[in-house]
Formats: structure tokens, C-alpha cells, sequence
């Protein structure tokens, strides 16, 4: 069972196109019947998420002969995804979505080995992201896309004319839909543009202004938002509102409706309050497939060379009619994340508690409880406590000793950025250069004094 | 419908309603060979909680198939494919009525067309256009909706092959609201008259709503201006700043409201030249016993439109949120409602004597339906779609001229015209082109020889296509690709929840897939 892959006569179709020439193919092709084999080899691929594209890719990408594929989701099946998220079944409820998606997809195509991953993304290792050959996003958040963007974009490594070393690269195809309509990308870091170079795509959530909610109510959603957001606190002085808790909602729903009647508004209902206060996407099977396909093919092509890829951004209409648009967006010059990185200038006696300080008022950074790390060596981590305790002792330490002596390097650092008044982690890629150090003192021997 | 099923559907119930979803379980619909396409089209329909399905395909499941359907696995080696896809896709739903036909949908066509006749929509996949003009026939006469759908290597398409199909709610993302402020009736002028723009009170000031603000300010514009609202760029400006004076402070929500909206008092009058089509269509001129009831209140429409609506459409009768103090909103709200209120009375009137007239129960269109059309009367929308054997005798050449030069269009034309001339190749050597590897020279010359037959059949003399595209045709040998086939079904499964649901606007044209950029396009041919 476990070498079905290497079975012709099952991949019939797909080796047309990996074992034929064609003219309008990839960069480097090499066609031959034995190339599903090499990509089955080599070629890791990590899904992120195992919802409603996430369901889709895995069995998409386990059809496109890629055998070893993780995936990763902290989510757990709920009876509201069953109407897409077609490898859960009623009796799955409450299980995790990572698990039960590896296990029914195994289940069904032999040979194909997925590894699933019950966590949240930024659980992982740094270097977890590093094993992959590409990684393909089927996420429904602004904020999760940015995180595992700034990790596959912190591999990146630039030469010293600053351009990416193609060995860095580490492709992504990112997907998304809502209702009829969604998007799929390719994000080659370096080459393309990357999450954030593009961040406007994703428009900022509207929010009501507080006073309307207080004073002048028009609509269903503002009774909603007043009970949700102001009421709620009123009533349950420390208790956090919990979503997810059936009598949580109902108390929303319930305060919601006494406020709509008090001013004369109509149209408050339950799936209303639900939709409002979770704010819920709608979300359908055609357009996840539709999308899902979109990105494995790209996967598909990325790896193999077998045919050009999108370039690199693809918008699916189904709303008036069905429209099917492509854009060629350019990267943004001075990208944070895909860029070669944010340039700090230090002494070379500026200490790790120094430049801890610096990252916080930096202003493109303000960058708080940093962990940093240089070329795979701990320079100094937050947690978990043994680490952290291990590499305290380095804050006194001058920061150019423990890099080696170099004169300019990258360094990784991770911690909380702000970003509009709102906080999330992140991770960011520096640019250290010291000051006074000529050129020519470079080849200075890597002493990796202090790393653990 | 029942607390479970309402939350696991909730997440399409929040698109296309209860309504929609009734529609989508009275629905029966059938496919035409399960392989990866039809498959993934109907997996995505039986999700969703289509009423009832059936599978009709001919062949065993070979080791082939276990490489690109999902549906299929090692246990099914040897069986009825139809029957295999069967038993997978009830598992997805059990509340879907599954059934299978173990035979040739090439011979169902040709040997029992009254076959088709019970089914709502039909998914006709990988078939070649000798039998689907003969379905296309079958299912017009019977009046049954008919998608095709084709994967082929790294292109493909779909299509809706049907007479007509009416939507009321066609649900389009961006549309101006219906505020007639370019025309307000006596009702909302004498709401705008209570409300004064200098009020003293700095709370009100800021909270009158902007359809207030507008109603005053071209008002007073009109009466300098010989009656007139402002036309011109330099007009729209001036008009901009009459608003403006207004202002106590800049910060005014209400304010920048309404010099946001303030080309609404500009709006044409009247009714778009889309709904001028409808109202004109000859199924509203000559409606009888026999019309649809979309086109009783099309008729209907039509003279309200002519009488009591002066020229107007019945009002939609919502606002949208604007900056206001609660009252005034609500106030607003009620007017707004009162008058779609007596707007849909009229047209109820009118088809209620419509229908005595033509002899049918005057109460047989609910009034449900009738509140529905009137809200969505500017966004009604009338698909037509050509018999296929006329786009095959007679394209539309000049379309497929401009297509041929546009650089954007040239990969999903040249794919268009190929896949037509893939399955004249296939109907005279019995295979597809590129099948074996000993063959491929001989197979491009043959298929290059081909397509230039379709290209002059289709009134494209001296037009050529490029080389490199009938090599990939032939690269291709006729392999389904999982993923070509996952985008292709579910393309098929969204037209037809489209269609089965009667809400948002259907793909009009040929949808012709490319997987090598992703350009795909909608060629109207």
C-alpha cells in the first residue's frame, strides 16, 4: 500500500503532464516518468489550516502526487462546518480538525502520509516552517496570514548586492474566499510581493463608534454591539464574554432585543446576533473547492516546473455573473517583512538589554518582550523559562561578541509589535550593521561564544 | 426546518436564505459521469443539502481513476463507478436522496431522451459536443437546465445551456439605494420641512440625517436655478459647497454624509435601460394563461410603471445606515416603508386583474412573492442562452475576432477552439489526440489540420493558432487532472446553486479555464 505512489498506472493523468516536454512550462522542467517520484521524495508541503479550504487542499494536494504533507489547525469540528468541510462527519464534533482531516484523507488515497498538527501556528518552532518546500494557506484571519508570512519571509536571505539567494525562497500560495467570491495567490518572498507588501487588500474591519451604540441606535446590529460590547461589562463585572458559550450569546440576544424595542428598531434575531458578534463569514462549498483547486494547482506547479505559474494574484466573482480576474502586483521597496530587512545601526559595546530597548522605541519596530536569535543560535529567548534562564546571562553581554564579530548580519527577532493600537506577535528580520567596523575586517572567524 | 440542520447549514443560510435553501432540497439533479469533475460538482451540491441526485455513468472504476477522484479508493477497483461515487457522496449528507444508473449517458441520449424530463438541472461532464447538442435538444424541450462542464489537462470550461432563466434577486454587491432624491414625494418633502438646517442645538444639528440635509440643500439650489439640480462637474461642485455652509464644524458625520452622497439628488430619472429591456421584453407584451408568474408581474410592472409610478419603479423601501439621532431615523425608516408599502399594493392590484383577465385564479401568486419583486424590480435579470448547435453554425464571429487579437483573451479563445477541435479529432479516430507517446507528431499535425477546419467553420479564415497551444492540447492526451477537475466542478456546483436557487446572476457565456496563468475568461460566443 504505502508505494501506491510509485504505481503508473494510478497516476496515468498526472504523469501526462510530469512526464511530457511542453513548451510553455516553468523554469528548469525536466520532464520524465520518473519525476512524480523525485517530487514524492523530496517535496514537503505544509497546509495551514483544516477548515473549509484546508479540507479542500489536503485531498487536492494528496491527488497531485505530493505523499508527505502536514498540516496544522488549533481548531476543533463544529456542526457549522459541515456543510463544506467535507472530510467531518456529525459523530467528529468537538474533535480536531488537523487530526481527523490527516486521518480520513489517508484513509482514502494509499500511500499518502499526513502528519497533523493540533496547535495554534505560533506554538511551532521557527524552524518547523524551514522543512517545508512550500506552504500553502487556506486561512480565514488577517492576523494569522501576517504571522506565517513574516516566518517564511524571515528565511530569506540576501546577498550582498541585496538580492534574494534563490535557495532562501520560500514559496507560498495563500487562499481565501466569502460566499461566491475569493482570491489565490502566489507569494515567491524576494521575488513577489509578500502578505504585508499587499496589506491593503485586506480592508480594516468597520466599527461602530461607541457613541452610536450608546445614544443613537439605528439598526439591529448597533441593539447587538450595545449589549455585546457595553452592557455585557455592565452586568458581569470581570467575566470575560465567551463566544462560543450558548448562554453567552443568548444574554447578548436577549439584552439585544429589550434595547431594540426600546427604540422602535426592528429585525434582531439570533442568527443576527451570532453573525454580528462573532463576525461570520459566509462561507460555501463551491467557492472553497474552486479556490483550493486554484491554489494546489499553483502548489503543483511551483514544485514541478510542469507549466507557468500565477503571477500572481487571481480574484473569482461568481456574484453577477462570473468574472476571473488577474493582477500583477509589485512589491513594496521597503517591505518590513520580505525586504532585506529593517537596518539597525549599533556600537559594537551596545549590549542585548540595549538593543532590547532600542527594538521597543524603534519606530517602524516598537517591537516589546523580544526574543532574538542570530543564525539559528538563541541569543536571548522570552520563554520557555529554561531557555530563558539559560540565555539571561547574555543581556549583559556587548551583542556584537555574541554575533561573531560581523560587521553586518541578519537577526531574527520575535516579540509583540504594535501595530494601530493593537498588539500581535510577530516576527521581524533586522538588518545589524556595526558602526566603525571597516569592510575588510569581515572575515573575522565565527566564534559562537554564548549560544545555546 | 430543524434546530440541527439550521446550524449546520448556517453558514450558506446567511447568503441565500430559506428560500434559497427550500429551492436547493426540491432540487433533483443529475450527472453524467462520475469522474473527478462531476464528482467534485456534485460533492459540493450534496453538501450543501440538494434534494436528490443521480449518478449515471457506465464504466468500472479502474486504477486510473483512484489517482485523480477522491471519491473512489482501492475497495472500488473493479465496480460500478457510478454506484461507488453513489455510496461516498451519501455518506456526505444522509439527507440527500442518492441514486445511481449503471449506463453509457451517451446511450441514455441516444436510446431514452424522456429520461432527462424529472430532473431540475443536469451536469453533463466530459462529454464531446456530438452528444451534447443532442442533450441541449432533449432538455429544451423539457425544459430542464443543463450545465456543461469539461476538464482537459490544464483547461476546461462550463456553460449553461437553457432558454431562459428569470432572477428577482439577483443580489449585485454595489447599488445605489432607491431614495428619490432627485425626485422626493409629498410625504418625505413635508418630513424634510419639519427639520431645520440652522437649528440652534448643536446635538440635533449634527444628528439630522443626511437625506434631510440633501432634501433642503436642492431645494434651495432648485429655486435658484430655474427648478433645475445641478448636471455639470462644476455644478456637482458648487452644490458640494452650498452643503458645506451648512457645517458648524468640520467634524460633522451627518455632513460629509451627505456631500458623499450628494450626486443622488443628481440621479437620471426614470428607469435603467436594463429594465427598459424587460418591460419591453414580448413575454410581458402578450402575457397569457401559459406566462410564468415572473412575467404576469413583469406585465404588471410595466403598467404601474406607466401610471402610478409616473415614469418610476416601485419604491425598494429601505435605507441604509446614516448618521442620525435615533427618532429621525426611525421616522425616516417608516416613510420610506409606507411608500413601498402602497407602491406594491398597486402592482398587487394590477396582477391580480392581470390574472382574472388571462383566466387564472387572481389569488394564485402569493403576495409574499409579489413584496419580494417589487423590492428587487431595478435589479431584475433575464438570462438567455442560444441553442448550442446555433453557436456552433453560426458564432459570433465578430466576438471571436476581437477575442483572437486581444492579448488577454488569446490562450482562452485558441483553448476554446481547440477543445472543439479535441473532440472532432476524438470522433474520428475514436481517441483523444496525444493518447499514446508514439504518436504525438502525428497526433499535433492531425489536430493542427482539424483546428484549422474549426477556425474557417467559425467564420475565422487566415486566423491561426499557436503552435505551442496544440502541443500542450496533445501533451495533455485527454488526462483529467485533479485539481483542473476540483476548479471545473466547482465552477459547475456554484452556476447551478445559481440557478437551482434563482438568486444572484449566472455565468453568461462559455467559461474557458487556464491553468497554465490562471487567465481564464467568459468568452460570449
Amino acid at each position: 500500500m504505502a508505494n501506491s505512489f510509485s504505481e503508473p498506472a494510478r497516476w496515468r493523468d498526472l504523469d501526462k503532464l510530469l512526464a511530457r516536454c511542453g513548451n510553455i512550462v516553468g523554469p528548469g522542467f525536466e520532464p520524465s516518468p520518473q519525476l512524480r517520484q523525485e517530487i514524492g521524495e523530496f517535496a514537503r508541503v505544509l497546509v495551514v489550516g483544516a477548515g473549509g479550504l484546508g479540507c479542500e487542499l489536503l485531498k487536492d494536494l494528496a491527488l497531485s502526487g505530493f505523499p508527505n504533507i502536514d498540516v496544522i489547525d488549533m481548531d476543533t469540528i463544529e456542526i457549522s462546518n459541515l456543510n463544506r468541510q467535507f472530510l467531518f462527519r456529525l459523530q467528529d464534533v468537538g474533535k480536531s480538525k488537523a487530526e481527523v482531516a490527516a486521518k480520513r484523507v489517508m484513509e482514502r488515497v494509499s500511500g499518502v502520509n499526513i502528519t497533523p498538527h493540533f496547535c495554534r501556528i505560533e506554538e511551532k518552532e521557527i524552524d518547523f516552517y524551514n522543512d517545508f518546500n512550500i506552504i500553502v494557506l487556506g486561512l480565514d484571519s488577517i492576523e494569522a496570514r501576517s504571522y506565517i508570512n513574516s516566518v517564511a519571509c524571515s528565511f530569506l536571505e540576501y546577498d550582498s548586492d541585496d538580492n534574494p539567494i534563490p535557495e532562501t525562497i520560500k514559496p507560498m500560495v495563500d487562499g481565501g474566499t466569502e460566499g461566491f467570491k475569493g482570491h489565490a495567490r502566489v507569494i515567491l518572498p524576494g521575488m513577489t510581493p509578500c502578505f504585508e507588501c499587499n496589506i491593503w487588500l485586506f480592508p480594516p474591519q468597520i466599527k461602530f463608534p461607541l457613541c452610536t451604540l450608546a445614544e443613537t441606535p439605528r439598526t439591529p446590529a448597533h441593539c447587538i454591539e450595545y449589549a455585546h460590547l457595553i452592557k455585557w461589562d455592565e452586568a458581569h463585572s470581570g467575566k470575560t464574554f465567551e463566544p462560543d458559550d450558548p448562554q453567552h450569546m443568548q444574554w447578548v440576544y436577549t439584552e439585544a432585543v429589550k434595547r431594540a424595542e426600546l427604540f422602535g428598531i426592528a429585525g434582531v434575531t439570533y442568527s443576527l446576533t451570532q453573525g454580528v458578534v462573532k463576525n461570520i463569514i459566509p462561507a460555501i462549498a463551491s467557492t472553497n473547492a474552486i479556490i483550493s483547486a486554484s491554489c494546489a494547482l499553483e502548489a503543483l506547479k511551483i514544485v514541478s516546473g510542469c507549466s507557468k505559474t500565477l503571477s500572481n494574484y487571481m480574484t473569482y466573482n461568481g456574484v453577477e455573473g462570473t468574472h476571473i480576474k488577474v493582477t500583477e502586483f509589485v512589491r513594496e521597496k521597503d517591505c518590513l517583512v520580505c525586504g532585506p530587512g529593517t537596518r539597525i545601526d549599533l556600537d559594537t559595546s551596545t549590549t542585548v538589554s540595549q538593543f532590547i530597548e532600542i527594538l521597543g522605541e524603534h519606530p517602524k519596530l516598537l517591537l516589546s518582550k523580544p526574543s532574538i536569535t542570530h543564525r539559528g543560535n538563541n541569543i536571548y529567548m522570552q520563554s520557555p523559562p529554561i531557555l530563558e534562564e539559560m540565555t539571561r546571562s547574555n543581556l549583559q553581554q556587548p551583542l556584537y561578541y555574541l554575533m561573531g564579530k560581523v560587521r553586518k548580519d541578519t537577526v531574527h527577532v520575535s516579540g509583540m509589535a504594535e501595530n494601530n493600537g493593537k498588539k500581535s506577535s510577530s516576527l521581524r528580520k533586522l538588518c545589524v550593521v556595526f558602526k566603525g567596523i571597516a569592510a575588510a575586517d569581515v572575515a573575522t572567524q565565527m566564534d559562537t561564544a554564548g549560544n545555546f | 426546518m430543524a434546530a440541527e440542520s439550521k446550524t449546520k447549514y448556517d453558514r450558506q443560510l446567511r447568503i441565500w436564505g430559506d428560500q434559497g435553501q427550500t429551492e436547493l432540497e426540491k432540487a433533483s439533479v443529475c450527472l453524467l459521469n462520475c469522474g473527478p469533475t462531476g464528482s467534485e460538482a456534485l460533492k459540493n451540491l450534496v453538501l450543501g443539502g440538494v434534494g436528490s441526485i443521480t449518478v449515471v455513468d457506465g464504466t468500472k472504476v479502474e486504477k486510473h481513476d483512484l489517482g485523480n477522484n477522491f471519491l473512489l479508493d482501492e475497495v472500488s477497483l473493479g465496480q460500478s463507478k457510478a454506484k461507488c461515487v453513489c455510496a461516498f457522496l451519501q455518506e456526505l449528507n444522509d439527507a440527500v436522496k442518492a441514486k445511481f444508473v449503471e449506463e453509457s449517458p451517451e446511450a441514455l441520449i441516444e436510446r431514452n431522451p424522456s429520461f432527462f424530463s424529472p430532473f431540475t438541472l443536469v451536469i453533463a461532464t466530459q462529454l464531446l459536443e456530438i452528444s451534447l447538442l443532442k442533450l441541449d435538444k432533449i432538455c429544451r424541450q423539457s425544459n430542464v437546465m443543463l450545465l456543461v462542464a469539461r476538464s482537459y489537462g490544464l483547461t476546461g470550461l462550463v456553460r449553461i445551456c437553457l432558454k431562459e432563466h428569470d432572477v428577482v434577486e439577483s443580489k449585485p454587491e454595489h447599488f445605489v439605494d432607491d431614495l428619490r432624491l432627485h425626485n422626493p414625494w409629498p410625504e418625505l418633502k413635508e418630513f424634510a420641512k419639519t427639520m431645520d438646517l440652522n437649528v440652534t442645538d448643536p446635538v440635533v444639528h449634527k444628528h439630522i440625517p443626511y437625506i434631510v440635509i440633501l432634501i433642503h440643500v436642492a431645494e434651495k439650489w432648485a429655486d435658484g436655478h430655474g427648478g433645475c439640480l445641478p448636471t455639470t462637474r462644476q455644478e456637482k461642485k458648487e452644490f458640494k459647497d452650498l452643503i458645506k455652509g451648512y457645517m458648524i464644524n468640520m467634524d460633522e458625520e451627518n455632513y460629509k454624509e451627505a456631500i458623499e452622497s450628494s450626486y443622488k439628488v443628481s440621479l437620471p430619472h426614470g428607469i435603467s435601460s436594463q429594465l427598459r429591456q424587460i418591460i419591453n421584453d414580448n413575454n410581458a407584451a402578450e402575457v397569457n394563461s401559459a406566462s410564468p408568474d415572473f412575467w404576469i408581474l413583469v406585465a404588471s410592472l410595466k403598467e404601474f410603471i406607466e401610471n402610478e409610478g409616473a415614469g418610476e419603479p416601485p419604491l425598494e423601501g429601505s435605507i441604509p445606515d446614516m448618521t442620525s439621532l435615533t427618532e429621525y431615523y426611525i421616522s425616516l425608516q417608516r416613510i420610506y416603508q409606507a411608500k413601498f408599502e402602497s407602491d406594491c399594493l398597486a402592482i398587487e392590484h394590477r396582477v391580480r386583474t392581470i390574472l382574472k383577465r388571462i383566466g387564472r385564479d387572481p389569488d394564485s401568486i402569493s403576495r409574499a412573492f409579489i413584496k419580494n419583486f417589487c423590492k428587487n424590480t431595478r435589479k431584475l435579470t433575464v438570462c438567455r442562452y442560444r441553442p448550442l448547435e446555433d453557436e456552433l453554425i453560426s458564432p459570433a464571429i465578430s466576438e471571436l475576432q476581437k477575442y483572437m487579437t486581444d492579448e488577454d483573451f488569446s490562450f482562452s479563445v485558441s483553448f476554446y477552439i481547440l477543445l472543439r477541435a479535441v473532440d472532432r479529432f476524438t470522433a474520428n479516430y475514436n481517441r483523444f489526440p496525444g493518447l499514446f507517446d508514439n504518436e504525438m507528431e502525428e497526433d499535433i499535425s492531425r489536430l493542427k489540420t482539424i483546428a484549422v477546419g474549426v477556425l474557417s467553420d467559425s467564420g475565422l479564415h487566415g486566423s491561426t493558432l499557436a503552435e505551442d497551444l496544440i502541443n500542450e492540447m496533445c501533451r495533455y492526451g485527454g488526462a483529467e487532472i485533479h485539481p483542473v477537475a476540483a476548479f471545473i466542478g466547482g465552477v459547475a456546483s456554484q452556476e447551478a446553486i445559481k440557478l437551482i436557487t434563482k438568486q444572484f446572476v449566472p455565468l453568461n457565456g462559455t467559461l474557458v479555464f487556464n491553468g497554465i496563468d490562471q487567465k481564464s475568461q467568459v468568452l460570449a460566443v
